[in-house]
């Protein structure tokens, strides 16, 4: 299973992909995870790479080969749907950021993204991870109530993720995690 | 016990289980959390930032003659300022064991050039291991201490971003309890003066014969059969895992865990036991080069880039013509790059740059992000401390020194840029040097520094005055000035004061960086929008938090931190208050 968490800087996909390795850990798969640190945490686009299977060698994904996208923005996901392969499914907060052309002036940012990678023929399900964590209690769980919407596709069962959460967040913050987790999960069913 | 652990942590673990007793080293990303994780085990291991990545080899050095297992971590270009201890330590050789880590970047993520470090290691006649995962990062390290000790050697681990930074599982042992070894004063092996060193390069020689047979023997290097013998790769590092990925178990590999000396016997019998011979190694030519120089036909470079990351996606199109199918949508998808988070201090001085139009000689660090748009306010990014010395040189040659300063940050300010200062004071010039103090190292991800009044691990300490040591250097009283960043029409007053100066000056802007816990964000300011004249005024300094909705600048509330930068831009007053 490959999965690539994408997203801009600062927005917590580290966190996400250690939820995500520790449950394919837990599960007795062989496990990679890949980060990037530094320059590209500066409010840049940022990716992660989760991968999980009976082996696992490379750390990184290719393109045509994510079985999943997870992302927390709208451009992002048009950005890195190249990597999704052929029948793989786009997951994705409604949430849109400019980036720096953008405020500048210098580039548009594209309209109607999420329509337009349904039109490709792509899965995607999309919804305000933003509002589910605010509800939640806290819109820091934005990445967790990500997890949450996409649910099944990311081949897990509910209690693995919950106890992966569990494991992966201070035990301050596990309650409002696993309320963003499951409301997540409600907005999926509920589309 | 399995656990997955980042290639940095496991790095970290296996000092830790080998008995490390110090770690020097200064930051640099891929290689930073090598340190900050050895620092945690502060009951058994003694870590420390040191100012540069010279002195942390060299306390390292230090501590291995004095019979400690030592460590010292650094990046590709780190080695480059380490580089004088490094060759001399060959020569000296240790007492308990040392180890050095370097971290290359191909690709370039977070450095200003793609450096191969192997050459290093052939330059410097010491052992190399390159690890390809955690579980080697693990291994390798705890190995590394057991050859330094067998061959009375320093031993460099070569890492890169894909290893520093990817997380696989990794095997836990116990911590070994290595003593402090006695320490023999001779000079003869540690007194490097012409007399003693012409009889320690006959040592280092010897030891690098020795070294060259341990290769052929060592379990670091493996070689793994394929079903067929049609096609042989010889690997290292990541590339071991785009190699395997690639091309699963049908061919053989050699895979190089000791990249540096090389295994000629075991490389020859490897090559005559398979049709073909395949070189995969990132950057440079090394492998296969020395592969060549043993008389083996080999492909490699001749197909493979010299240039930027490997991936299993470019080996499959390179080596078996496979390409990937995707889609992508017809939009064009605006670039992300990275740039100064909101409220950053330093945004506001390069506004100011940008608006005199001055000559400015950057440097290394979060402010390098001051080259792009819409500040543009860089002239040059060199390297660490270059900022300073750099100008010194410009204006001697160019005598503009009322029309160009350098840029510089707290700890890189610390790490090479003083010594430069000493040069322009010295040497009689009259630059201006801004020294932009968020009192954190902030691009590594917010490492302590000399400034900070805090070590590594966490312990109050002396904070050393950037104001003294301009004092010390020479620059009067009255040109060392401190401003607050955040306030415009005083940086812009100083500034014009200190370049008319027909003298040196420093100019500390001092703030600390907006993402320290400590420091606390202010209501973000509204923007009326009836007051708002579509001017653009405010867009000039690149905030991320400003955009133009219907043609009136907005204030996104949420990403502000109420810098009030913005508010000084505006004529027309219509950023005011807070927002309700």
């Amino acid at each position: 299973m490959n999965i690539m968490i994408v997203g801009v800087g600062g927005q917590g996909s580290l966190l996400a992909s250690r939820i995500l390795g520790r449950a394919a850990l837990d599960a007795g798969y062989a496990v990679k995870v890949s980060e990037v640190h530094g320059m590209s945490q500066r409010g840049g686009s940022v990716v992660t790479y989760v991968k999980y299977g009976e082996t696992v060698d490379a750390p990184l994904i290719c393109r045509g080969e994510a079985d999943v996208i997870l992302s927390f923005e709208q451009l992002e996901a048009a950005r890195w749907l190249p990597y999704l392969r052929r029948g793989g499914t786009v997951v994705t907060s409604t949430q849109s950021i400019n980036p720096m052309p953008v405020v500048t002036g210098a580039s548009v940012y594209p309209d109607a993204l999420v329509e337009k990678i349904a039109a490709k023929g792509v899965r995607i399900i999309a919804a305000d991870t933003l509002a589910i964590a605010r509800e939640a209690g806290s819109e820091k769980a934005a990445n967790v109530a990500l997890i949450g919407l996409a649910g099944q596709v990311l081949g897990f069962s509910d209690e693995a993720i919950r106890a992966a959460i569990t494991a992966c967040v201070p035990p301050k913050f596990t309650e409002v995690n696993l309320k963003a987790y499951s409301l997540g999960a409600e907005n999926a069913a509920a589309l | 016990m399995k656990q997955l652990m980042l290639g940095n942590e496991a790095v970290a673990r296996g000092l830790w289980e080998a008995g490390v007793r110090l770690v020097s080293s200064y930051p640099g990303t891929p290689s930073t959390e090598i340190t900050e994780f050895a620092a945690k085990y502060e009951q058994d291991i003694y870590a420390e930032w040191a100012p540069n990545e010279k002195v942390a080899l060299e306390v390292a050095l230090g501590a291995a003659i004095g019979g400690g297992r030592s460590f010292c971590a650094m990046k590709h270009v780190g080695l480059n300022v380490a580089a004088d201890p490094l060759f001399v330590s060959a020569y000296t050789g240790v007492n308990g064991g040392m180890l050095i880590a370097v971290a290359d970047d191909p690709g370039m993520h977070s450095s200003q050039n793609e450096q191969d470090s192997r050459h290093y290691a052939i330059a410097a006649k010491l052992p190399m291991l390159e690890p390809s995962d955690s579980a080697d990062c693990l291994n390798f390290t705890k190995a590394a201490y057991a050859l330094s000790e067998q061959f009375d050697t320093p031993v460099l681990l070569r890492t890169s971003t894909r290893v520093a930074h990817s997380q696989s599982v990794v095997e836990l042992s116990d911590r070994e309890e290595v003593p402090v070894r006695d320490y023999v004063k001779d000079p003869s092996k540690y007194v490097m003066m012409p007399a003693y060193a012409r009889g320690r390069h006959v040592t280092v020689e010897k030891r690098l014969a020795a070294l060259r047979e341990f290769a052929e023997t060592t379990e670091l290097n493996r070689i793994e059969r394929g079903t067929d013998n049609k096609i042989g790769i010889i690997t290292a590092g990541t590339c071991y895992n785009y190699a395997r990925e690639c091309f699963g178990d049908s061919v053989s590999y050699l895979k190089l865990g000791l990249v540096n000396p090389m295994p000629a016997k075991k490389i020859l019998d490897f090559a005559a036991s398979v049709e073909r011979v395949i070189v995969i190694e990132e950057l440079d030519e090394v492998i296969e080069s020395y592969c060549r120089a043993l008389g083996i036909a080999v492909d490699g470079h001749n197909i493979l880039p010299n240039i930027g990351e490997y991936s299993t996606e470019l080996l499959a199109e390179k080596l078996l013509g496979k390409v990937p199918e995707f889609d992508v949508l017809e939009d064009a998808i605006p670039p992300r790059p990275p740039v100064l988070c909101s409220g950053c201090p330093h945004r506001g001085v390069f506004y100011v740059l940008s608006k005199l139009k001055l000559y400015v000689s950057g440097d290394i660090g979060c402010y390098t992000l001051g080259a792009g748009q819409p500040l543009c306010a860089m002239d040059t990014t060199l390297c660490m401390g270059a900022s300073i010395s750099a100008l010194h040189g410009f204006n001697k040659v160019r005598g503009e020194e009322n029309k160009s300063v350098a840029i510089i940050g707290d700890s890189t300010f610390m790490h090479s840029g003083m010594t430069g200062l000493v040069d322009i004071t010295y040497n009689q010039g009259k630059s201006t040097v801004i020294v932009v103090d968020n009192s954190i190292t902030g691009m590594t991800g917010h490492q302590q520094n000399p400034c900070t009044g805090l070590t590594l691990q966490n312990k109050p300490t002396y904070a050393v005055s950037i104001e003294a040591i301009c004092a010390a250097a020479g620059i009067a009283d009255e040109h060392i000035r401190v401003v607050d960043p955040y306030d415009l029409g005083e940086v812009e007053r100083v500034l014009k004061e200190e370049l008319a100066a027909e003298c040196p000056s420093v100019i500390i802007c001092r703030r600390p960086c907006a993402l320290l816990k400590y420091v606390k964000a202010k209501p973000a300011p509204r923007v009326d929008a009836d007051k708002c004249r579509s001017c653009r005024a405010c867009m000039k300094i690149g905030c991320p938090c400003i955009s133009m909705q219907n043609g009136k600048a907005v204030i996104d509330a949420a990403l502000c931190v109420g810098c009030g930068v913005c508010k000084q831009l505006c004529k027309f007053d219509a950023i005011g208050g807070a927002d309700a």
